[in-house]
Formats: structure tokens, sequence, C-alpha cells
């Protein structure tokens, strides 16, 4: 399958910041306030896989729900082909695609799918209220066809059988396969899978990935997955040629085809999720990867992040400099499919003229 | 920086004395349709010194084993068979024998557990201060030395005691409430750790960082840990021994350099192919066909004979007995010498020489 270059979400320095003020702490001045995600831009063609990783508290979350218009950015735009999608919902300027039709086309599986299906409805019923909604027009029969071609679609044979099942009868994966069933009802151009394989056996990984895989080549849509494991995160990309982007507090700080940033990961923190990243070859376990190499386990507080490259409080490479600049996501490779954060990037930095803190 | 290829340093001097003896196991509940065996006739050893790593996947059984080894399995579960504890001195004894307040200090002394979810762990209206004050208070320890060896745990774990000591559960993060209960579980000084998932629904980071700290902490205070994981790769670098469960069984337990490098159960092959793995080529990876079976209807002959490739009618029939596969590595399969041929795998494709040299 050849990837198009044709744009179907695209993030342009988005920024998404919450805070906790009351009117009251507001008028004092002490609003406290969280940057989940800073200054991010991403362009997700069609087609594409995207894998963002990340330790919890980065903003994989909130940035992914922004790329699909379920989180409005504070800074910062978010265009479903050319069309920016905060516009479109306030009616503002020219709207050339209606909000209800990019709301059908960005689509979000959870983490939990346990918790994402009502337990006083049948699958059949579940499924039924997202084609009532966006197709009025067809009827029962037609809808429960649909309904029951989607079911087989995603591995759920005999569909009738388990259309009429509660949740809470079928397993972990069986309503997971639920979730990414309901999610492609609508044909959509991107869907976000939060967590969408982590919460089951690591046996089962590999079918629910494959499935999801075969259900892109069927529907033509693309992927935006987060996670916070890198060999899963390799192994959904990399089968299909797709990208990861690494985050960390709120900044993306590496991208990159998979087999690149596992096999050539240029930001320190990209290192220290590798490590973590667990060899199954005993005879390739070595006694140095025992150490973490990070200078702390724990990662800082998001609502006090620390100045210049955030990065610098754990770093293993950090040095004076980082604690004062900022570095900006350069290009590696030849296209702007790769980027890193990081200022040992780049040889004539004043990086490698101060003095180290590590 | 450049990386040797070392084997773990495994035999310490302790390895081979026995130290919990599991015998004829079983945890039975009583269902409408029928009794569910959710742990079904298990026996195994323990050594002294060991981090014995018990691998299966949701519903195999393997939190059943926990508290069976603490003689806790909750109502309405029945627990049988026999668990023999060989203190470092004195004579061994069935801890199923123990009277309540034996049981109760035999608990946190000599064998403690820590379960998934350090959040519920904790009592939410106390700080982890009064948790460790309450334990020693318990058992009748001495208060001050008592926390004078909490403090050090805490230190051990990466976490500043002074901050901790003082904070409710809320107040810690995921990762840092489970190292604090990892450092409470500790504070009597057992011999023995059970750990059911102590990682789960922590970031990669975090459980590995945990994994590394306890591998130090077992070097350090000569504990004997018992990690159950449905994760494998995650126990991969941190046990000694492998014992892998399936269906309520122990179907293979052998060294884990041994079980990851040449499994000899068709299950923990299809297993070690199953899981997503950085080193290995993607299309290695696949999936095991068909599903676990039903607590309540256990098939009579070899449990995994339905999704076994190797199956034939002697595994309809009979249940399989361990076999010998090597000294100390044993599987319960009856062709386990054709798996290798019928079912290859391979674990790595490179050498993971890149990842550290500089960046460029």
């Amino acid at each position: 399958m050849t990837r198009s270059e044709e744009t179907v979400v695209s993030l342009e320095n988005v920024g998404v910041e919450f805070s906790n003020a009351s009117l009251f702490q507001t008028l004092r001045g002490d609003r406290e306030v969280v940057k989940a995600v800073d200054d991010v831009s991403l362009d997700i063609r069609e087609n594409e896989v995207i894998v963002l990783v990340g330790e919890s508290g980065c903003g994989k979350t909130t940035f992914g729900k922004t790329a699909v218009g379920l989180q409005r950015p504070t800074s910062g735009s978010v265009k479903y082909r050319g069309q920016d999608i905060w516009d479109a919902k306030d009616g503002n300027g020219d709207v050339t695609i209606p909000f209800p039709e990019i709301r059908k086309s960005l689509q979000i599986i959870h983490q939990d799918p346990g918790s994402s299906l009502n337990p006083n409805r049948t699958i059949l019923n579940s499924l039924s209220v997202p084609l009532k909604e966006q197709y009025p027009q067809i009827g029962t029969e037609e809808r429960e066809e649909r309904i029951y071609k989607l079911l087989e679609y995603v591995g759920m044979k005999p569909a009738s059988s388990y259309a009429s099942r509660y949740p809470h009868q079928l397993s972990g994966g069986e309503q997971q396969r639920i979730a990414l069933g309901r999610a492609l009802l609508m044909n959509p151009d991107l869907i976000l899978a939060d967590e969408a394989v982590s919460a089951l056996d690591v046996s089962l990984r590999i079918e629910m990935m494959d499935l999801m895989h075969d259900l892109q080549r069927e529907f033509n849509t693309s992927y935006l997955n987060i996670s916070h494991d890198l060999a899963n995160a390799y192994y959904f990309a990399e089968k299909v040629g797709g990208r990861i982007g690494i985050m960390y507090l709120g900044k993306l700080v590496e991208i990159g085809p998979a087999e690149e940033i596992i096999r050539n990961p240029r930001h320190p923190y990209t290192r220290v999720l590798r490590w973590a990243t667990p060899v199954m070859d005993p005879d390739s376990i070595t006694e140095e990867s025992d150490e973490p190499p990070i200078r702390q386990i724990d990662i800082p507080d998001p609502k006090n992040p620390p100045s210049g490259c955030r990065f610098h409080t754990r770093c293993p490479e950090a040095r004076e400099t980082c604690v004062n600049r900022v570095p900006q996501l350069t290009q590696t490779g030849e296209t702007i499919e790769s980027g890193v954060a990081c200022f040992r990037r780049d040889e004539r930095d004043e990086y490698w003229q101060s003095d180290e803190i590590a | 920086m450049t990386i040797r290829k070392t084997q773990r340093p495994t035999a310490r001097k302790n390895q081979h004395e026995l130290l919990l003896e599991v015998r004829n196991a079983s945890v039975s509940f009583d269902m409408d349709r029928g009794t569910s065996k959710v742990l079904d006739d298990v026996s195994i050893d323990i050594y002294r010194d060991e981090i014995i790593g018990v691998v299966g996947e949701s519903g195999s059984g393997k939190s059943m084993f926990a508290s069976a080894l603490l003689d806790a399995v909750v109502e309405p579960g029945v627990l049988s068979g026999e668990v023999i504890y060989h203190p470092p001195d004195g004579e061994p004894y069935n801890i199923r024998k123990l009277s309540d307040r034996d049981l109760k200090r035999f608990r946190w002394e000599e064998i403690s557990m820590v379960f998934q979810g350090a959040m519920d762990s904790f009592n939410p209206t106390m700080t982890i201060g009064e948790h460790f004050e309450e334990t020693l208070y318990a058992h009748d320890y001495e208060l001050e030395a008592g926390m004078e060896h909490g403090r050090t745990l805490l230190k051990d774990l990466y976490l500043d005691p002074d901050r901790v000591l003082e904070s409710y559960p809320h107040q810690l993060s995921g990762g840092m409430a489970q190292r604090a209960l990892i450092a409470l579980s500790l504070l009597l000084k057992p011999n023995v750790l059970v750990m059911d998932e102590p990682t789960a629904a922590l970031d990669l980071l975090m459980q590995r960082s945990i994994t590394s700290l306890l591998s130090k902490l077992h070097e350090e205070y000569d504990i004997t840990i018992v990690f159950i994981t449905h994760d494998l790769p995650l126990v991969a670098d941190l046990a000694d021994r492998l014992a892998v469960m399936y269906a309520f069984q122990f179907v293979e337990v052998g060294p884990c350099h041994d079980v990851l490098k040449d499994a000899a159960h068709p299950y923990t092959r299809a297993l070690l192919k199953a899981v997503p793995n950085l080193a290995a080529a993607l299309d290695e990876m696949q999936p095991i066909e068909g599903d676990s079976p039903d607590p309540v209807d256990v098939p009579i002959g070899c449990s995994y004979h339905s999704r076994c490739p190797l199956a034939n009618e002697q595994c309809v029939e009979t249940q399989p007995a361990f076999r010998n596969v090597s000294d100390r590595h044993r599987a319960a399969c009856h062709h386990w010498s054709e798996a290798r041929e019928v079912l290859p795998y391979t674990l790595s494709n490179e050498t993971p020489e890149v990842m550290f040299d500089d960046a460029k």
C-alpha cells in the first residue's frame, strides 16, 4: 500500500493549558496552570500510522484528543483537510467542511473498552446509536446488516450472537474489538487509539494490532496511537511503515520512522525509553543495562516543569546551557518526517562548550 | 560505551537450598454451574535466594498461586494441599497448620506480599509513615530501629524518606506509591517477597526502574522473590528461574535462560512468539490461536491440546506429567522433544550494538 501525501489532520504549534483556578484565585493572581501540550506541530497523512510514546503525564493523550478535535487547543491550530476544526465548530469565517462531518471523520478508541460501552445496552444497541445519529435515513434492517458485517470484519463470528450480548458477557479482547468496530462504523479518516492494546494480555496484543492493520487496509484510515510501551509501538508502526513520536512533559522531543527511532535513537530520552524496554534474549542482557541511564527516576511535576530543555533534570548528557535554552525540534532526515529536539544534534552548538552538570 | 556479553551472575551459594515447598495445592470455588478449580494440583519448589518469575495470562491461576503461598486465599475459595516453609534456622513446618497468631507473625516477618495497585493497598486516611509505624507496632517491633530501617529502604528505592513518610498516599505518584509499598513490605526483614503484578499500571520506564531496584534489594538483603506477572519480557532479565502457568497449572519450570532460549512446552514457545519484542523480526511474531479453557470445564487430557499443533490422541486422553528436559528444567508435555523442530522461534535477529553510541 502506498501512502498518499494528502494530509488528513495538521496540527500547528498546538498548546493546551489546563488551570484549576477558581474565580477567587484568578483575581488574586495565583492561578495554577499546567501546560499539558506546549508548541507541538504534526502532520498526519492519509493511511499513515503514528504512535506517540511517553510516560504518564507527558501530554500524549491530551495531544491525541486535540488531534481528533475532542480537546480545544489554547494556542495554535488544528486543521482537518485544510479546514480549521474549531473555526468550523464556532462558524468562524468560510467553513468548507461542516463540523459534523469532521466529527464523523475523526474517531477514538478508549483505553478501557469495558467502561466505554454502556453496560445496560446490547452490542447491537450500542452500535446502532451512531448509525441512527449519522444516517437517519437508513432502515432498521439495513442498519443491522451493516453492524453484522462490521462485527465479522473485527473477527466476531457469528455476528448475530455477539450482537445480542451485553458488554459483561465479552472478554477484554472482545470488548476492544467492539470498540474498534464502533470507531470504524463511521468510516473515519483518522482513529485515535489511546493505549488500545496495553490493557490486553501480552499474548493478545499482536492479534489485536494485526487486526487493526487489516482494517486499515480495508477502510483506508490513519491511526494515531498512544502507548507507553516502545515494543508495542514498534510493532504497530514498523509493520506498516509508520512513525513513532516521543513526548516528554508536553513537548515532542523526537519523531521519525519506527525503525530509525528504535535502532538509532538520537534524543537521550528516547534512549532511556529504549533501555526501559525489556530485552527478551538472555544473551543480550548486559551488566550495564541494570543501571537506569537517567539521573532521577521520577518525572518532574508538570505544574512546574524545569526550565530550558525540560529533560535536563534527568538527562545523563545535560550541560549548563540546557538549563536556560529550549531546544527546537529540528529536521534530521531528508524529509520532514523525522526530527529531534536536542542541542547535541548540532556540532557547532554552544552546548559542546558548556559545563557538564550530569 | 561498549556492551559486554555477559551472563547474569546467578550462581549464589544458597540457590539449591529449599525454602518453600508447595505440594498438591488446589483452590476451588463453588459456582452455580459447577466447581471452578482455579488452581489445580500444583506442586513446586522455591529455593533460597532466588528470583522466580511466575508467568501466565490473566485467568491462568497465578494470583491464586500467590495467595496460596501465604495461605491467604479469600473466601469462598477453598485451598487444599500443603505449603511447607523451611526457616533459615529450625525445622520446616506446614504453614497451613499454623495457628492464627502464628500465621499473622509468619506473614510480614517471614513472607510478605506486594499487590498491584499500591493506591488500593494503602489506607487513604493515613500517612505512609503511619503505615510503617502501625506495622511495627502490630508485630511488637521496636519503633525507632524499625523506622530507621524503613528510611534506609526508602532511600534504597530512590525516595526521600522525610517527604514520603509525611505524605498521604494520594500525594504520591503511582510509581512512588508502589515503591513505598515495596519498602513497607520489607520493613520486618522478611525472607520471601511475593509480588503479584507489582508494576502493572505503571509506565514502562517506572516498571524497569523498579525491577532494577528489586535486583539490588535482592542482593543486598538476601531476599527470595516470587515475581508474578503476565508480562514475560519484564521478568526475562530479572528472574533466575521461570515458571510458566497455563490453565491453573504449571506447564514449564526451568532456569530463565534455558526457558527463554529453548522452551520445551509448546505453549511457552507460542507465548514467546506472541510477545512484541524489539529485537526479533516483525513477521516472527504470531498470536496464539484459540482460547484458554474455562475453569469449570478443563479438558481431561492436556489443557493446551485444543490450541497445540503437536496434539494427538494421547494429549486428548491423558494429562501429561512433568518430564525432565535437563537437570533443572521440566515441562509437562508428551511431545516436548518434538516442539523444538515443529515450533521454531528466534528472540533476536541482531546484536543491539548501535544503541548507545554517541548521538549524531
